[in-house]
């Protein structure tokens, strides 16, 4: 692919901390490569500011591999920009031409609040992860790792749920700021193994009991999640959620 | 001086007999002794979270905003244990034996047998967890093999293994700080430690949103803090991987082991301008099904697919039939090195060979498919279809992340691929117990120097993490905490703690009121440079005794002209990273000392001085058979120790993969 240069304008918003208020700046950056993925285009704009004596915006970053889940930035409306199965880190410059004008926003939700710039505290998730997004075995012996086989098509399935990077991009595109792709992601994963049978009327209680709390919205069904989701987390993980969430209300074995 | 504890008796029965004879806690006892762990990566989660389970007080630290991110999240490939499950001859013997030859006799063995033998119960417990390892259709955990080995014993889940392990281990973690046996800091960084009377007691540490610091006790401190690759600036680390914890440890007196032992691995994407922030890895698994090559003709500028079969140099298999492309790491590496300094390097920089997978693509994948469809003589392109689907299961992940990193499709057109700084093998010296020469202080995971030698075979850097911290440190840090139950926690108003912070506070003042010129990410830059140039893959006397002084020089222009924006008492990322960039400029210097002392070649650490004939690293072990664990003695002066090694099993021969 040919390499090109842009000039572009960037809105970026600004806020110092949770407590004060926040406004969108304008930055012009210069000669841009096409080659540059966005957050290196980022840091050539922080370098300009240090220089200049302002402040860099601060952003959430770190394996730059689209696999930690760590950035998160909305982009022109939407989260991680306008690639499919993509995260900022992921997305090069490529994906825009000269003139160009993009606009960047932290993460927004009432359970994510902005910690500085585009920077959100998502510690929420750790806590519904607590609340039950585990298998209570503690380290010692358990039976040998090929003791229970377990049907290929279920690993797999258990699997692409499990590859969910923790960003928060589902919540950030949903109108409700709902966390059920999250959450239900993880349900997912561990209802569909054995190893996790035994716990998973609780799980799913106390997962969505904790989500509550933490202020997320519910889910109507609306997909954003799903066709912003890096990772390509179905919303069938959600149907399966409610269904594990009605089983553990509905019924019992006692 | 240096006593490494390693118990008596033969190779195969030391972890045993100390396990039986190790001293206990009590469960009472337990919970009145407290551990803190700093990063929360394989080694610093399965720690934290089996001793939790085990009932310690343990406080949990990370810089990153979740536990989960910590850079083992990275790890594509897999992981390797023992299992035999393919009957191919595998063993815990095998794999010990493997380790040990890999990194071409640097390791310790009896270190590496206990490795070998943990292997297997780190897939048991993993499965338990609910680890969505990759699966065959009769149910049974699937293997691949990677470089350095013969058998298949390498476990995985697509090219996603270390995320599915750390996602377990941090389950493990969040479901004991839910138990309220570990208490998590997220956005904390490690400052420096805290000793007093000769132990480790406790760590200073930065809130990263408050910018406040914090004094924490502990009877005892782990340091899971991970590598040190980003010294060369460019690596495929995450962009926070740092060694300050270590670096800190180093100055309190923890000896610093082989620092030079740096593994640069041969398949990743190459740089593609200035602008250049981090490196990405394409996994070694991909060498199972992609052949590496470079055109025969000097400066070939033809398209890959335009040059025929019999103009391609499949240079790997030419020049080691027995292992071809899985070689291990630092052989693949140089040989890439070699091929491009003699000017066939492929791409617009000449630093680049091709990976291509066409070939299996097609013979190996699509043959197989087209087989069990019974579809008779089927033509290449019903073969390139009915491979993709594989290989897409296989590595999908990968292929569409090269994609977007570079716009061009692998699955049509060769990657370009050139080595990269991946890991370093190097790291706090610690005794047989994962203890530093600091008592109460331990180093696990890649921080520590202690299991791969000069080289570390892939998909053992997983492996190895949670070996420390699930089956190595709940058994070991008893030995220490059984004598330690009468000890009182020590509140931080001790003129120990109040010392340390005042040190801390002192120098985070000193960085700020520099109001220089030159940002921080320059410093790194040109730190990078001289150690990829002359600390890289390849080494002389010349070119290290230049480092030393272009690093001391640096090192002066950091702390005179440095320019950090913001203030102390907020959020600053600037900050954050001053003070880990002023640690690995000291490193730096470290690590050309060390590379310039070894004088023989071994494994990643290559001596231009010391070679064979054919170009391969010549190892002098009359000489150079030991540990270097060096002192730190003050400004830019350190002690060498040494700790001989020997090797009673794996007998030390010219390493041959020919």
């Amino acid at each position: 692919m040919e390499q090109y240069s842009m000039n572009l304008t960037l809105k970026v918003w600004r806020q110092k901390n949770s407590a004060e208020r926040g406004s969108f700046e304008t930055y012009p950056v210069k000669n841009i490569s096409s080659e540059m993925s966005f957050l290196e285009m980022i840091d050539v704009l922080n370098e300009e500011l240090i220089r200049d004596g302002k402040d860099p915006i601060a952003f959430d970053h770190d394996c730059r591999e689209g696999i930690c889940g760590m950035c998160s930035m909305y982009i022109n409306g939407r989260p991680h920009g306008p690639w499919q199965n993509n995260t900022v880190c992921q997305l090069h410059m490529r994906a825009y031409k000269d003139g160009d004008t993009i606009v960047i926003e932290p993460w927004r939700a009432n359970a994510f609040p902005v910690i500085k710039d585009l920077m959100v505290d998502r510690s929420s998730f750790d806590r519904i992860i607590q609340a039950g997004g585990y298998i209570s075995v503690n380290t010692g012996s358990p039976v040998d790792a090929n003791a229970i086989p377990v049907e290929k098509d279920m690993a797999d399935a258990a699997f692409a749920a499990a590859a969910c990077i923790g960003c928060g991009a589902c919540v950030a595109a949903c109108k409700n700021s709902s966390a059920m792709l999250f959450l239900s992601a993880k349900v997912t994963h561990l209802a569909l193994l054995p190893q996790g049978h035994p716990e998973r009327r609780t799980r799913a209680m106390n997962m969505v009991a904790q989500m509550d709390k933490e202020g997320f919205g519910a889910c109507t069904n609306t997909g954003a999640c799903e066709a912003v989701c890096p990772k390509g987390i179905s919303i069938e993980n959600i149907a399966r959620l409610n269904r594990e969430y009605m089983m553990a209300g509905l019924a019992s074995d006692k | 001086m240096l006593d490494s504890k390693i118990p008596s008796g033969p190779l195969e029965q030391k972890w045993t007999d100390y396990k039986g004879h190790v001293k206990l806690v009590n469960p009472a006892n337990k919970r009145k002794l407290e551990v803190i762990v700093v990063g929360t990566g394989l080694a610093g989660a399965s720690a934290a979270a089996s001793l939790g389970e085990l009932g310690y007080k343990v406080k949990a630290f990370c810089f990153q905003d979740s536990p989960r991110r910590a850079h083992s999240i990275a790890a594509q490939g897999g992981i390797n244990a023992a299992k035999n499950y393919q009957n191919d001859g595998d063993s815990i013997f095998r794999l010990f034996y493997d380790t040990v030859k890999g990194g071409d006799y640097r390791a310790r063995e009896a270190n590496v047998h206990r490795l070998a033998e943990v292997s297997v119960n780190i897939i048991d417990q993993c499965v338990a967890q609910g680890v969505p390892f990759a699966r065959d259709y009769g149910g049974l955990l699937n293997n691949r093999s990677f470089g350095g080995t013969q058998v298949k014993r390498t476990f995985y889940a697509a090219g996603q293994t270390g995320q599915q392990l750390l996602i377990g281990a941090y389950q493990a973690l969040e479901r004991q700080v839910a138990l309220g046996n570990v208490k998590m800091y997220s956005r904390h960084e490690m400052l420096d430690v805290v000793i007093i009377e000769g132990k480790a007691r406790g760590i200073i540490c930065r809130n990263l949103v408050t910018g406040e610091l914090e004094k924490h006790f502990g009877h005892a401190v782990l340091l899971c803090t991970g590598g040190y690759g980003n010294v060369f600036y460019l690596s495929t680390n995450a962009m926070g991987s740092n060694v300050t914890a270590a670096w800190k440890a180093h100055k309190k007196g923890a000896f610093f082991g082989n620092p030079c032992f740096t593994q640069i691995h041969p398949t990743c994407i190459p740089v593609s301008g200035d602008h250049q922030s981090k490196l990405t890895l394409m996994s070694e698994s991909l060498r199972n099904d992609g052949r590496i090559w470079v055109p025969k003709q000097k400066g070939d500028k033809r398209k890959a697919n335009d040059i025929p079969e019999e103009e391609r140099d499949y240079y790997l298999e030419r020049r080691y039939p027995a292992f071809g492309n899985l070689v291990p790491r630092d052989v693949a590496s140089r040989a890439a090195k070699e091929r491009c300094d003699a000017g066939y390097g492929v791409g617009t920089t000449g630093q680049a060979v091709y990976l291509d997978f066409k070939y299996n693509l097609i013979n190996k994948y699509g043959r197989a498919e087209a087989n069990k469809l019974g579809i008779d003589n089927p033509d290449t392109e019903t073969l390139i279809r009915l491979g993709k689907e594989v290989v897409k299961e296989e590595y999908g992940n990968l292929f569409d992340m090269y994609e977007k990193i570079t716009g061009e499709n692998p699955y049509e057109v060769p990657m370009r691929i050139y080595p990269a700084v991946h890991y370093t093998m190097g790291g706090l010296w610690v005794d047989y117990e994962l203890m530093t020469n600091v008592k109460g202080l331990y180093c696990l995971g890649e921080a520590n120097f202690s299991d791969h030698g000069a080289n570390r075979l892939g998909a053992s850097a997983l492996m190895q993490g949670l070996a420390d911290g699930y089956f190595v440190i709940p058994y070991t840090i008893g030995n220490y905490l059984a004598d330690e139950i009468a000890t009182k926690p020590i509140p931080t108003d001790h003129p120990a703690f109040i010392e340390t912070e005042k040190q801390v506070a002192g120098r985070i003042d000193t960085l700020m009121s520099i109001k220089g010129k030159q940002t921080v990410e320059s410093f790194h830059k040109r730190l990078g440079k001289i150690m990829w140039e002359k600390c890289g893959m390849a080494r002389n006397e010349q070119g290290l005794k230049e480092a030393i002084v272009e690093i001391q020089q640096l090192k002066k222009e950091f702390w005179s002209d440095v320019k950090i924006p913001g203030s102390i008492n907020e959020m600053n990322p600037e900050l954050d990273k001053a003070g880990r960039v002023a640690d690995f400029i000291e490193l730096g210097e470290l690590m050309c000392k060390d590379a310039l002392n070894r004088n023989e070649s071994c494994g990643g650490h290559f001596r231009e001085e010391s070679q064979t004939e054919e170009g391969e690293a010549k190892r002098d072990d009359a000489n150079y058979s030991y540990v270097a664990a060096w002192e730190y003695k003050g400004d830019s002066n350190w002690e060498l120790h040494q700790e001989q090694l020997t090797f009673e099993v794996a007998k030390p021969t010219q390493r041959s993969y020919k």
